[in-house]
Formats: C-alpha cells, sequence, structure tokens
C-alpha cells in the first residue's frame, strides 16, 4: 500500500514557524516538481517532521515557505488505519471527501492548542510527486485522510483554527507530566 | 420562587464546584444552566438557579466557601424567555497576533449587521489571539456583505477571520 517515492536528497531540519506567522496564512503557490529547491524543501520536510517527536504531516507553509508542498508520514500513529508509509505530494488536491467525522487535531504550528474539527474519514488525494511529477491518486480514511486535509489546508494558507466546530471547539494541549510533580 | 445569577471568580482548587453545589442544595436551590471554566488559571463559574432562597441568603451561605480567595456575587433575576434563534447560527473564528481592540472592532461588525453573539470564547496563546464567536444572525441579515465587512475589518487588524455557517445533525 506504501507509496513508491523518488529518492529524495539529504534533508536538513528546519525551523517551524507558528502562530501568528504571517506565513502560515499564506496560500501557497503550485510548484515544478523538477525543480531542485522544490525536491530539496520536500526532503527537508520529511526531516524536519521525522526529528518532531509526534508529528504526523508538515507542509511548506509551517517551515515559511509559501507552496503547495507536504509530507506525511501517519505509518507509526496508533489512530491509523489505511497508511501509505511516507507520502510526500505537491500541488495536491482533494477529488472526492465524505463520511464527515470530528477529531481533535494539534498542529506543530499551534503547539499549545487543539481543537475539535470534523474532516471527511474517506478521501481521495491527486498529487505530483517530487522530481518526477509523476500524478498519483491517494484513496484513504480515517487518519491519513485527515492528515492529508490538514496538510492541503496549509498549502491553502489555513490552519485547524479555521474549521473549529464550535465556539467551544477549542482546548489547551494538557500537559500531562505536571511540572510541580516532578520538584 | 426566584431565579438567582450566580458569579464565582478568584484562585483554583479541587473542590470549589462540590462546595458551590452541596452549598445551592442546603438551600434548595435548583441549579439550571450552568458554566465553569478556567480563564488565564482562574476559577470563573456562572451560573442561575432557582428555588425559594433570597439572594442575600444564597450570598451567605457562600462565603464560607469563598474563604478569601473567591469572590462571589449572587443576585436575583427576572425571567427571560427561552426563544429559538430566528435566523442562522454562523461560526465567526478569528486567529493572529494579539492587539487592543480585535474583540471590539469585529463584534462592532457583528452587531452593526443585527448578529447576536451567544457564544464567545477567546484565548491568549503566547502572541496568538483567538477568539471563536457563535452568532445567530436574523434572516435578512446580507451574509455577503456581513463576510466582505468582517475581512475587510480583519485586514486592517491583520487577523483572519472566517464565518461558517454552524452545522446542526439532525438525527
Amino acid at each position: 500500500m506504501s507509496l513508491t517515492l523518488p529518492t529524495l536528497p539529504h534533508g536538513r531540519v528546519l525551523e517551524v514557524v507558528r502562530a501568528p506567522s504571517p506565513v502560515l496564512s499564506v496560500s501557497g503557490s503550485l510548484v515544478d516538481p523538477a525543480d531542485s529547491a522544490v525536491v530539496q524543501l520536500c526532503a527537508d520536510l520529511v526531516a524536519t517532521m521525522h526529528v518532531s517527536p509526534g508529528c504526523v504531516g508538515l507542509a511548506g507553509t509551517q517551515v515559511g515557505v509559501a507552496v503547495q508542498a507536504f509530507c506525511v508520514d501517519v505509518s507509526a500513529h496508533p489512530k491509523a488505519r489505511t497508511s501509505h508509509g511516507l507520502i510526500v505530494l505537491l500541488n495536491a488536491e482533494i477529488l472526492e471527501a465524505s463520511r464527515n467525522e470530528k477529531g481533535r487535531e494539534g498542529c506543530m504550528s499551534v503547539p499549545d492548542l487543539t481543537g475539535d474539527v470534523k474532516r471527511a474519514t474517506k478521501i481521495t488525494v491527486a498529487g505530483l510527486l517530487p522530481l518526477t511529477g509523476e500524478r498519483v491518486l491517494i484513496t484513504t480514511d480515517a487518519f491519513e485522510a485527515r492528515a492529508l486535509q490538514h496538510e492541503i489546508d496549509h498549502c491553502n494558507g489555513l490552519l485547524f483554527l479555521d474549521r473549529v466546530a464550535s465556539a467551544h471547539a477549542l482546548h489547551a494541549r494538557k500537559v500531562y507530566l505536571d511540572p510541580r510533580d516532578s520538584a | 420562587m426566584t431565579s438567582l445569577a450566580i458569579t464565582v471568580v478568584g484562585h483554583d482548587r479541587p473542590g470549589i464546584i462540590a462546595q458551590a453545589a452541596e452549598v445551592l442544595s442546603q438551600c434548595g436551590m435548583n441549579l439550571e444552566d450552568s458554566s465553569m471554566t478556567l480563564l488565564r488559571g482562574h476559577f470563573a463559574m456562572t451560573l442561575i438557579c432557582a428555588g425559594a432562597a433570597d439572594a442575600g441568603e444564597v450570598e451567605a451561605a457562600l462565603q464560607p466557601m469563598a474563604n478569601g480567595s473567591l469572590e462571589v456575587t449572587v443576585r436575583e433575576v427576572p425571567d427571560e424567555p427561552d426563544l429559538p434563534p430566528l435566523g442562522s447560527s454562523y461560526l465567526v473564528t478569528v486567529h493572529g497576533a494579539d492587539r487592543l481592540g480585535i474583540v471590539a472592532r469585529l463584534a462592532g461588525v457583528i452587531a452593526e449587521a443585527g448578529g447576536n453573539v451567544t457564544d464567545l470564547t477567546t484565548r491568549l496563546s503566547g502572541s496568538l489571539y483567538v477568539l471563536l464567536a457563535e452568532v445567530d444572525l436574523p434572516r435578512s441579515t446580507d451574509v455577503e456583505a456581513l463576510q466582505a465587512r468582517l475581512t475587510k475589518v480583519s485586514a486592517e487588524l491583520g487577523v483572519d477571520t472566517t464565518m461558517r455557517l454552524l452545522e446542526n445533525d439532525q438525527l
């Protein structure tokens, strides 16, 4: 079920920008998959995602580059049902979406808050692979579908904050280890 | 039968709600609608209760629980008609860098359009300010014009605003 990705160059770990950074609200421009800067950005996104604990996806806007590029990898996440392993997509769009369900989301760019967001649980996404520009279709469900929609939103300048379900759908991220207990 | 509006605000500790509810129960006051949260770490509760006790009696009964660290107010309120909204409910979401006047300006735009804010939460997280408001709009509201006005004022404030119809799934 895994996606066969072209071999990317060595990725660098980049700093993840946080809201209210204006770049997070910019709709990313379409990119040329063969552009070496784009290929390097893809490698950097993957490297940054992999060193960030709990991170299952990262988009260009989150490292300050407003382009249509993101990576997702939910393969190690307990909420995943279908998983395509590491996904790196450019100029992606959602072709079909159905079966909305509410779920709680966090984001590295909004580190202290989580929100209840309704998303489709079955989707088909089309996008281009970096380097080769091969067009791929990904049909998936559950957590991977949520992660893809979250990242495609980033590519369009949207945060989960723009999609929360009600006035009480935003929550402070719980700190499970109380610093007062370890004193 | 009187309805009382009670507010309790102050230093948070375990057991405030249990103690307040116990006092109200002993006063014969039935807890109706209530809302409690932590606002920047401060305990904050607002509730409406109904029963035979008067405001002074209930306020006096709550004082031992307040114990100097909580501010308690109790006052009698008239019954309000519980009418369903006439138009549609929308959720307005605002986020951006914190600055003075975001709520004032945007709530002003909503009020000018005849919108009634029925639920609102705001959060300051670092330098990120987030506002979520549920708004009832009368049927006659020009929703597109309101959206355009919100977008314009948001741009002046340097924040992002979205307004979406609130989904109510009828089961």
